[in-house]
Formats: structure tokens, C-alpha cells, sequence
């Protein structure tokens, strides 16, 4: 069969499967288990009308077990076990406690990965929120500021692994005595005279050549959003602050930020989010080499390369813990917004 | 001496002029309140004076010294907004405070300041609260604390009651008016609504149309409108237009309209205009009811009384045009039914030109 009449067929039986699940579901409610009629009719309307929301979000819910709950307590499972090789070529798993987390804690590119996720979650989102913030408030004042704002928000239409073959082309390097393609050993080059640099492979300062591709992808975001946030201040208050002497800068501090200061804090736990399942630049880029090594793709490398599933799940669980604690702060803190 | 003189202001955004040239000298310690119908551009010149906007052409002068130019913070004016504009994140008492610090105030100045403003206004027990969580009453007054705290050479109001229900507005109409005595500062204050106007007002200025139509205190403007849209935009029923002219002079001038007649005070403005079409503006209250024995009354046909208690409002129509009358209830309820016409006085009816709605020369009095 033509794979497009295969693919259109599937969207039929499974746009079909989804109808008629609703309604024979629905059908049996309202026909069978409490029909709308007999001598309990409106008791038997009432309870079917409390059983239809779970007619509804039963589908939902049962993907969101299958693909979400069960993969974490599988990885928390095999985050304690050993996975072996018998002679015969079965393998079997051995229970082996924290076996996996001591032997991780004891591989230096482990620390490095934490340390470099460390510096990622304080460095992409305070540079983010910061830049996305100015960029919010000077674009609001120009009059092609409405350009100005697409090209900023463009980046997030790029996918991380596009992003990072662009940077890796602006930090690309080539043999001294030939022309530079890379953008920035080309001005290094001119201004300085030295020979290119391989940026890439510059310890520590290397993770900072990284991040920017993250934060010129992230303050369009933060942009967008702190901009239609400053657009929700009263304008009375600024004018209030005008006619109390505060100057322009008192009145972005001291008016406009605070009163926009839940709003920032949402933006900046999202891009944390983002940042600490941080992969696909540092994979695309340097694959962790020369201290670049982050917890993502320590996880990737260890699950994928090395084969070792206890002690990739194992990291995959330090994610997750890091994870979690922002996340249910950042939905309360979305949920306070909305109210 | 801190007076605001206004020269020739113009407001024109682009091409479209909005404020067409006002010329307005309010006096220290003077309260002055800018009213007129929505648009009228009374806004507009008030946030002229506060800096807030641009003056276009002519000259604002504080305190004798031309600002046209000078930022809002240097012009040593206090305002007071419609929506309160009191900043969210701050509680009552840093709301206050906040011009001060924005001044750089010592820490003792600042605290006592807002121990006193407090005290005045009666925030004492609100000072840590957040503004959420104020009624609107508190709110308003707090924005007023953070004017008057920093003893400003003029407060402006902009509408600062408008968004109060009626109880509320009425008992801060009579503190702001408090306040003003007590601390004596220059006052410019906006509204639309003109008991506000009439109760807190040493002067009214009358606004339309980007233009000063009359400038007066509260009872000249009421017994002596300049022209007929002062008249009918001052005054609660307003006052009533006969469209007349004008047959005899002598000592005695009439005013005929439909076959009735009036008798005018002789003023040689109406003496002088025989065969004049002309208007008379006639006060509700001014009018008094009678029957149709009396031989000078004008007869009306009355559609409906209201009584609201003390007083009665008779809704009736004369020549086809309706006519208001307000009169006393006490004593004279049993007549309120049978009324068939009024007379009045003719040194209460103010005489406008039909054709330009200006006032003809000559006073209406208080009896």
C-alpha cells in the first residue's frame, strides 16, 4: 500500500475510533446504565451527568499513565538494577540498591555535568529574563518596534540543533594563513592579529560560547511576554510616578518591575526548565567534550553510547529531582497569574 | 504666592486642535474647578498644567514662573487620578512616602510626614495594607495623602470622585473641601458632574468645546450663565428656554411667545431691543406656581409631577417645548395637581439673543 494512503487511512481509523468511542460510551451511560426514564429518571440524569466528565477525560488520562507515570517508576526500577548478559545471550536484571548512583558519584564527567548545569541554570535565565526584559521595554518605545520584536522572536522558531549549527558555523575556525568563515575568529583575527582560535575547545569560557546559543533563542520569549505584561500596567501609575519626580529609570524599577515581578518569575522558572533538560545544543556542539558535559546528555551518553541503562536512569532520576521542585512552583505561580 | 496663570494655551494634536487657546488666572489658595461635558478638553489642560502633556502654544505660568518647558517633577505639582493610580506593590504607607523618596527626604522626614498625612486622613490603622486590599473610599484617600504630603504649590484633581458610589462621593466631596481650608493650597480640580462644581468651587470655570465658556463663582454662574449653554449645563433640572421676542419697551418690557406674554425687568438692553427674537431663561426654582385667576400668569400644560419629598418637580410643556418647575411640597400639596400656569418675577428671567445664545447686558440678582 502507498505509504500516504496507509497514513490517511490511519487518520481515519483512528479519528473513527475516537467518535465512536465517545459516543457508544455515551450511549451506554445514558441507555444502559441510567436510562432517563422509570420512576428514578432525574436521579439516574444527575448521576450520569457526574460520570460524563470521566467519559470524556478517560482517553486523556490513560495516555498521559501509559507515556508519563509508568516511564518514571520503570526508570526508578531501573535506576536500581543492573542490567547483565548471560553467556546463553539472555539478560536478566539484578536488584543492586543505589549500586548505580555510588558508581555515577564517582565518575568525575558526573560532577562536571552537575557543576556545568549548575552555571546553565543561573547564567540562560537571568541573561534571558534580563535581555528579553530591556528588549520588551525599548521596542514598546520605537517606532518600528513591532520589526524589531519579529526579528528578536525569530530564534524561537529555530530548533535547537538548527541553533547550534549556526553557532557552530560563527565559531568555526580555520587554518591560520586561510580566510576565516567563522564570524567571530574573523574579527578576533582583524583586531587582533593572532591566529584563530578554536572556541569551542577553550576550557570553562567554552560553556558561556554555548549558552549564548540558548539565550539567543530564549529572550524572544521572554520578550513577548514580559512585553504584553508591561503593556497590562495601569497607566496612571507611571503617570502618578511622573507627576511624584521619579525619572525613567526609577520608574522601570521602582513602577514597572515590580509590578510585573510574578510575571518575570514565571518567565525565568520556564527557561529554567528549559535549560535543565538542556541536550540538543551541547550534543550538536561538542557532544560534552573539553568540560562542556551536562546532565542531559550525560544521561544520552550513558543510556545510548555506553549502554549502561542502570546508571542512565539513574542520572535521568538527579534530573527529574532537579526538575520537579521548579515545575510545581511555576504552575503555581502560572495558576496565581490567571486568578 | 503660588497662583497658576494660563496664557493662550493651545492643544492640538497634529492638525486637529483640541484646547483652543485658554486664558484662566487662578489665584493662591484659590479652588477652581474646570467642568464641562466629556471632550470639552478639560482634561486635556488639566494634565497641560500637571506636564503630562505637551503644551502646544501659549503660556502656563506657576508661581510666576513660566513652566512650559519644565518636567512634571520640577513643577512642584501634586495630582490626583480619576483611577486613584496608586502603585500595586507598594502598601499605604510607602504609596505615600514614595515622592519623598523619590526627593531624597531623610528617613525622620519621610516617617513623620506619613505619621502626620496619616493622621489627617484617617489611614492611621491602613498604613501596611496593600491597596487591593482598600475600599475605594481608602483608596482615594490615599491618593490624596500621597499628594498633599509633599506640600505641593498646587494639587490638580482629575475626576478624583467619579469612581465612587454616591453615599462616598458626597462625604468626600465635603473632606476635600475640609482639606482644602485646612491646608490652603491652590486647587485645580476637574469633573464633569456639576454639584461637585457648585459645592467645592471658590470659582467654575465652564468649559466646551476646547473653549472657556464663563468664568464665575458657584452663584454668579447659577443666576447669570453668560450664554445658553451655560444655562442649560448648569443647574439640576436645568434652567428653562423660551424661545420669545421681544414688543415693547418703556418701563415695562414684554416678551410675547404662542400668544402669551411676559414681563421683563427694565433694563435698557430689553428696552432697547423691541422686535428682538430672543430667548428667556427661566430657573425652575425661580417660578412660582399659580392658577388661573392671577391675570400675569403663563398658562402651561403639565404631564406629570414628581414629588420627591420636600420639593416637587412639575414636568409640563409650554409652546410644545417642555418646562420644568420645582416647588416647595410643604403646605400645597393639594394645589400640586391643579396647577395650570406660573409667574415669575421679572428680575429673575435672564434674557439670551436667540441668535448667538450671549446673555443680553444686565444682572440677575439674589432677592
Amino acid at each position: 500500500m502507498h505509504p500516504a494512503l496507509q497514513g490517511l487511512l490511519t487518520i481515519v481509523i483512528g479519528v473513527g475510533a475516537c467518535l465512536s468511542y465517545f459516543w457508544a460510551s455515551n450511549q451506554f451511560l445514558d441507555r444502559v446504565l441510567f436510562p432517563a426514564k422509570g420512576p428514578n429518571a432525574g436521579r439516574n440524569i444527575n448521576r450520569a451527568n457526574m460520570i460524563r466528565p470521566w467519559l470524556f477525560l478517560f482517553p486523556a488520562l490513560f495516555a498521559l499513565s501509559l507515556y508519563l507515570a509508568y516511564p518514571v517508576f520503570e526508570t526508578i526500577r531501573l535506576s536500581l538494577t543492573d542490567r547483565v548478559t548471560q553467556p546463553d545471550g539472555t539478560t536478566v536484571y539484578h536488584f543492586v540498591g543505589l549500586g548505580n548512583y555510588i558508581q555515577m558519584s564517582g565518575d568525575p564527567k558526573f560532577w562536571e555535568a552537575l557543576w556545568n548545569n549548575m552555571l546553565w541554570l543561573i547564567v540562560v535565565p537571568a541573561m534571558s529574563t534580563a535581555f528579553g526584559l530591556l528588549a520588551a521595554q525599548l521596542t514598546d518605545r520605537i517606532s518600528w518596534g513591532n520589526l524589531a520584536k519579529s526579528l528578536i522572536f525569530m530564534p524561537m522558531a529555530i530548533s535547537f540543533v538548527g541553533a547550534a549549527v549556526i553557532w557552530k558555523l560563527i565559531y568555526d575556525a580555520r587554518p591560520p594563513d586561510a580566510a576565516q568563515i567563522g564570524v567571530l575568529n574573523a574579527i578576533y583575527v582583524s583586531l587582533t592579529g593572532n591566529d584563530p582560535q578554536q572556541w569551542l575547545t577553550v576550557p570553562f569560557w567554552n560553556n558561556f560560547l554555548l549558552m549564548v546559543v540558548l539565550v539567543w533563542i530564549q529572550t524572544g520569549f521572554a520578550m513577548v511576554i514580559l512585553s504584553a505584561a508591561l503593556r497590562g500596567i495601569p497607566e496612571e501609575t507611571i503617570e502618578a510616578a511622573i507627576v511624584d519626580g521619579a525619572n525613567p529609570f526609577q520608574i522601570f524599577f521602582k513602577i514597572k518591575v515590580p509590578q510585573i515581578m510574578p510575571t518575570i518569575m514565571v518567565v525565568w522558572t520556564t527557561i529554567t526548565l528549559v535549560v535543565l533538560k538542556i541536550f540538543d545544543i551541547v550534543f550538536a556542539m561538542t557532544n560534552g567534550q573539553w568540560g562542556t558535559q551536562v546532565l542531559a546528555n550525560y544521561m544520552f551518553n550513558q543510556l545510548f553510547v555506553t549502554r549502561d541503562w542502570g546508571v542512565g536512569s539513574a542520572s535521568a532520576m538527579v534530573i527529574m529531582l532537579l526538575v520537579t521542585p521548579i515545575l510545581v512552583w511555576n504552575v503555581r505561580q502560572a495558576r496565581k497569574e490567571m486568578r | 504666592m503660588a497662583g497658576v496663570q494660563l496664557n493662550g494655551i493651545v492643544k492640538a494634536y497634529g492638525a486637529v486642535q483640541v484646547v483652543h487657546g485658554i486664558d484662566l488666572e487662578v489665584n493662591e489658595q484659590e479652588f477652581v474647578v474646570l467642568v464641562g461635558p466629556s471632550g470639552c478638553g478639560k482634561s486635556t489642560t488639566l494634565r497641560m498644567i500637571a506636564g503630562l502633556e505637551e503644551i502646544s502654544d501659549g503660556d502656563l505660568t506657576i508661581d510666576g514662573r513660566r513652566v512650559n518647558r519644565v518636567a512634571p517633577k520640577d513643577r512642584d505639582v501634586a495630582m490626583v487620578f480619576q483611577n486613584y493610580a496608586l502603585y500595586p506593590h507598594l502598601n499605604v504607607a510607602e504609596n505615600i512616602a514614595f515622592g519623598l523618596r523619590i526627593r531624597k527626604e531623610s528617613k525622620e522626614v519621610i516617617a513623620s510626614s506619613v505619621e502626620e498625612v496619616g493622621n489627617i486622613l484617617g489611614l492611621t490603622p491602613y498604613l501596611e495594607r496593600r491597596p487591593a486590599d482598600l475600599s475605594g473610599g481608602q483608596r482615594q484617600r490615599v491618593a490624596m495623602g500621597r499628594a498633599i504630603v509633599r506640600r505641593p504649590k498646587v494639587f490638580l484633581f482629575d475626576e478624583p470622585l467619579s469612581n465612587l458610589d454616591a453615599k462616598l462621593r458626597t462625604q468626600m466631596r465635603a473632606e476635600i473641601k475640609r482639606l482644602h481650608k485646612r491646608l490652603g493650597v491652590t486647587s485645580i480640580y476637574v469633573t464633569h458632574d456639576q454639584v461637585e462644581a457648585m459645592t467645592l468651587a471658590d470659582r467654575i470655570v465652564v468649559m466646551n468645546d476646547g473653549k472657556i465658556e464663563q468664568v464665575g463663582s458657584p452663584m454668579d454662574l447659577f443666576l447669570n450663565p453668560a450664554n445658553t449653554f451655560v444655562a442649560g449645563f448648569l443647574g439640576s433640572p436645568p434652567m428653562n428656554m423660551v424661545a420669545a421676542q421681544i414688543t415693547s419697551g418703556g418701563d415695562a418690557p414684554v416678551a410675547e411667545f404662542g400668544g402669551q406674554r411676559l414681563t421683563l425687568a427694565p433694563l435698557p438692553s430689553l428696552q432697547n431691543a423691541v422686535g428682538k427674537n430672543v430667548i428667556l431663561g427661566i430657573r425652575p426654582e425661580f417660578v412660582r406656581i399659580a392658577d388661573d385667576s392671577a391675570a400675569d400668569s403663563v398658562k402651561v400644560e403639565v404631564d406629570l409631577t414628581e414629588t420627591l419629598g420636600s420639593e416637587a418637580l412639575i414636568h409640563a410643556s409650554l409652546n410644545g417645548e417642555p418646562f420644568v418647575i420645582r416647588t416647595e411640597t410643604v403646605g400645597q400639596m393639594n394645589v400640586l395637581d391643579g396647577i395650570s400656569g406660573f409667574t415669575i418675577a421679572p428680575n429673575l428671567i435672564r434674557v439670551f439673543d436667540a441668535e448667538t445664545g450671549v446673555a443680553l447686558p444686565g444682572q440677575v440678582t439674589e432677592q
